[in-house]
């Protein structure tokens, strides 16, 4: 079959969907392989990566026969060179949460794009939900630092991929795109730059003229930001990886002094590398005495809840979130010494726990499940709760 | 209480320094020495495989080095990758040929190369095989087939015949076991052979040919968990499971079996062991189908413009 070749960046203005918009962020990003599994609702990615990918010379888009394959197979992509990223929701992400270990582990750059829907279990399929939150750090056995983003807007969902992708290749590690079935399905105006002003960082890759005997895949030497250059496969490094604790070489040894610095340095490296991470969006905190902290379509509604109570004399103001993971902590504290707190989000309340746990007093949960969020006026009524307290 | 002993350390006391070449072993340069020594019992047969598996890419195949990436997942057979000196990656449970895929997606000029056990393909990772099979990517499986799960202790596997005495079936497994070629050549692959851990020479050529082969190729190893099986089931130790894998192979040719796969089931009798192992290159594709990587490339054609 003979396809017309597409330009890789759609410069211009665009009216779409946030699936639509992670897709041409990835392309934009320069991905060569996805892998994912239909998965409502998150299908939309999937069925529209198929349809661009190949026209503009990537390397393989398809369906693959279940969640846990397309994590791994993301995975050896990774390791061989390739620009990697699958789709899926809830779900789908509880299957590869043991793949999301193993390239937490073996320091492996790809995105991982989880459009949340309502649960447990199967859930409410075509509904919107926030309930993954805690999973993308405590989902995967044991202990690993995840990065997460969350967007609010189509358009952010077109940057935030791409950050999502540089992030992942400046740290070595995966990042989740975190969004309601909400921001990924809602249809909104998108302006995609032109190519050359797009900033796209690739993996760090060990010097030309490295010993190619002695070159170690996990060796941090003289790297200030932690993170080990990368050698792919076929390049007669001669690199192995394993999610057993290994040393720099990547050789299994199962040593409890090598376990505790393997784990920490991971941590480290995660943390050392704040300043790539978006920082939180602030909407009137200057004098705000009560403050909503939300993320993602809660946000929005939180918004104009504050503009609501503005109008009333509130004082309110809102911190939206968009790297939840690392918890931007250092914030929270200092906000909590000044407002009252309010959490909005769409689950039985997860965001709320880290919240708490910074500001260190009790904060006033604003929650909806069943498909919609929190309205503005449920917000405004506990920003007025907060107040009287 | 003494103080605890640090583990992973080597009594370097009875070691010989500086060892005659005598005592070298032959693929030295194949091997990463500093992982060894390996976890495995003395007269296991993955060790056997290993050594096949170099043979076969120092004297059998042209395959650059390189290009190759040997994948593995877990049970003991899974550590293989981390012994060979080759590109590697040991995989999650299971997970060893979804990630193989990726690497040959991702770089077709490579050749992964998976060796595993049978617990680790056919059981948790059953799924990944048919679907690589069907799709005929372009890699070699060698699965080692030790009828248990040797590394947790030697729990029934779906490859355990039926009466054995295991950790978990003291009183004779019940249910039948696959017949693993059977499985692969079912699901589509191009290529396969079984041998005897007793067969060093013709394993070592089976796999070669299995990896100059373009597609899905499998090699099935039926090797001797001499410590966990046979020691349960009155087996013997290592040279007794050996001689008896010699006394019970049948060699078959595609011809022998005609299509029909039954024939190549393997057969076990309680009390006695091993009585039927038939051997030999399963199945060849002659006309050389088309492996996956290659069927991306002429799916469709990009018109610039």
């Amino acid at each position: 079959m003979t396809i017309k070749l597409q330009p890789k960046v759609l410069t211009g203005t665009h009216f779409k969907n946030g699936n639509w918009a992670i897709v041409e962020g990835a392309i934009a990003s320069g991905i060569a392989e996805f892998f994912a599994y239909p998965i409502s609702p998150a299908s939309e990615i999937v069925e529209y990566v198929t349809y661009r990918l190949p026209a503009v010379g990537g390397k393989a888009a398809f369906i693959v026969e279940d969640e846990i394959a397309s994590i791994n197979m993301c995975i050896g992509a990774s390791w061989a060179g390739s620009k990697v990223m699958t789709a899926t929701s809830g779900p789908g992400f509880s299957l590869k949460q043991e793949g999301l270990g193993l390239a937490y582990m073996t320091e492996t750059p790809l995105v991982c794009v989880n459009i949340q829907r309502g649960g447990p279990s199967t859930g409410l399929p075509t509904f919107s939900a926030q309930g993954d939150y805690m999973q993308v750090q405590f989902g995967s056995h044991g202990d690993y630092p995840a990065i997460a983003l969350t967007p609010w807007s189509v358009q952010e969902c077109f940057d935030l991929t791409i950050t999502a992708f540089n992030i992942s290749e400046q740290v070595r590690s995966p990042v989740i795109l975190l969004l309601d079935g909400d921001v990924g399905r809602m249809m909104e105006q998108i302006e995609i730059p032109k190519k050359e002003d797009l900033v796209i960082i690739n993996r760090k890759r060990p010097p030309p003229g490295t010993d190619k005997n002695s070159f170690k895949q996990f060796d941090i030497t003289g790297q200030d930001d932690l993170v080990p250059p990368m050698a792919h496969f076929g390049e007669g490094y001669h690199i192995f990886g394993t999610g057993l604790t290994h040393k720099d070489s990547g050789v299994p040894l199962l040593d409890e002094d090598l376990h505790s610095e393997l784990i920490h340095r991971l941590y480290k490296k995660v943390e050392i590398n704040n300043h790539l991470y978006p920082k939180p969006e602030e909407y009137y905190l200057e004098d705000a005495e009560v403050i909503v902290i939300a993320t993602g379509i809660s946000a929005r509604s939180a918004l104009q809840a504050v503009l609501d109570a503005r109008e009333e004399g509130l004082k309110a103001g809102l911190l939206r979130l968009i790297t939840v993971w690392p918890f931007p902590k250092e914030q929270i504290e200092e906000l909590a010494q000044r407002a009252e707190l309010v959490v909005a989000e769409m689950s039985m309340g997860q965001l709320i726990w880290p919240v708490e746990r910074y500001a260190r007093k009790p904060c006033l949960l604003v929650s909806r499940i069943g498909g919609t969020p929190p309205s503005p006026a449920m917000i405004l009524e506990g920003l007025k709760k907060a107040r009287k307290k | 209480m003494t103080a605890k002993k640090k583990t992973n350390e080597i009594d370097t006391s009875t070691m010989v320094k500086n060892p005659p070449k005598k005592f070298h072993h032959p693929y030295d340069e194949l091997l990463r020495k500093y992982a060894i020594p390996t976890i495995y019992c003395p007269g296991c047969g993955i060790g056997t495989t290993i050594q096949a598996f170099l043979e076969a890419i120092t004297k059998y195949t042209d395959i650059p080095h390189e290009n190759i990436v040997v994948i593995s997942g877990i049970g003991c057979t899974g550590r293989a990758s981390g012994y060979i000196n080759l590109d590697g990656f040991h995989a999650i449970h299971g997970r060893a040929i979804p990630f193989a895929s990726g690497v040959e997606i991702a770089r077709p000029d490579i050749k992964p190369v998976i060796i595993s056990g049978d617990g680790d393909l056919f059981s948790i990772g059953m799924g990944h095989l048919a679907h690589a099979a069907r799709r005929n990517i372009d890699m070699t499986v060698i699965v080692i087939n030790n009828s248990i799960y040797g590394l947790t202790g030697g729990q029934d596997a779906p490859t355990t015949p039926v009466g054995a005495l295991t950790k978990t079936t003291p009183y004779g497994k019940i249910s039948y076991p696959f017949n693993l070629s059977q499985i692969a050549i079912a699901n589509g692959a191009t290529f396969c052979a079984r041998y005897t851990v007793y067969e060093f020479t013709p394993l070592a050529k089976a796999i070669a040919r299995g990896m100059n082969h373009q597609g899905f190729s499998f090699i099935e190893v039926i090797s001797n968990c001499h410590v966990n099986f046979g020691r349960r089931n009155n087996l013997g130790d290592a040279i007794a499971m050996r001689k008896q894998f010699k006394k019970a192979r049948v060699r078959m040719t595609e011809k022998d079996i005609n299509k029909d796969w039954h024939k190549t089931d393997i057969e076990f009798k309680v009390g006695v062991g091993f009585t039927k192992i038939p051997t030999g290159i399963f199945l060849e594709e002659k006309e050389r189908p088309i492996e996956f990587s290659e069927r991306i490339v002429n799916a469709y054609e990009i018109k610039k413009s």
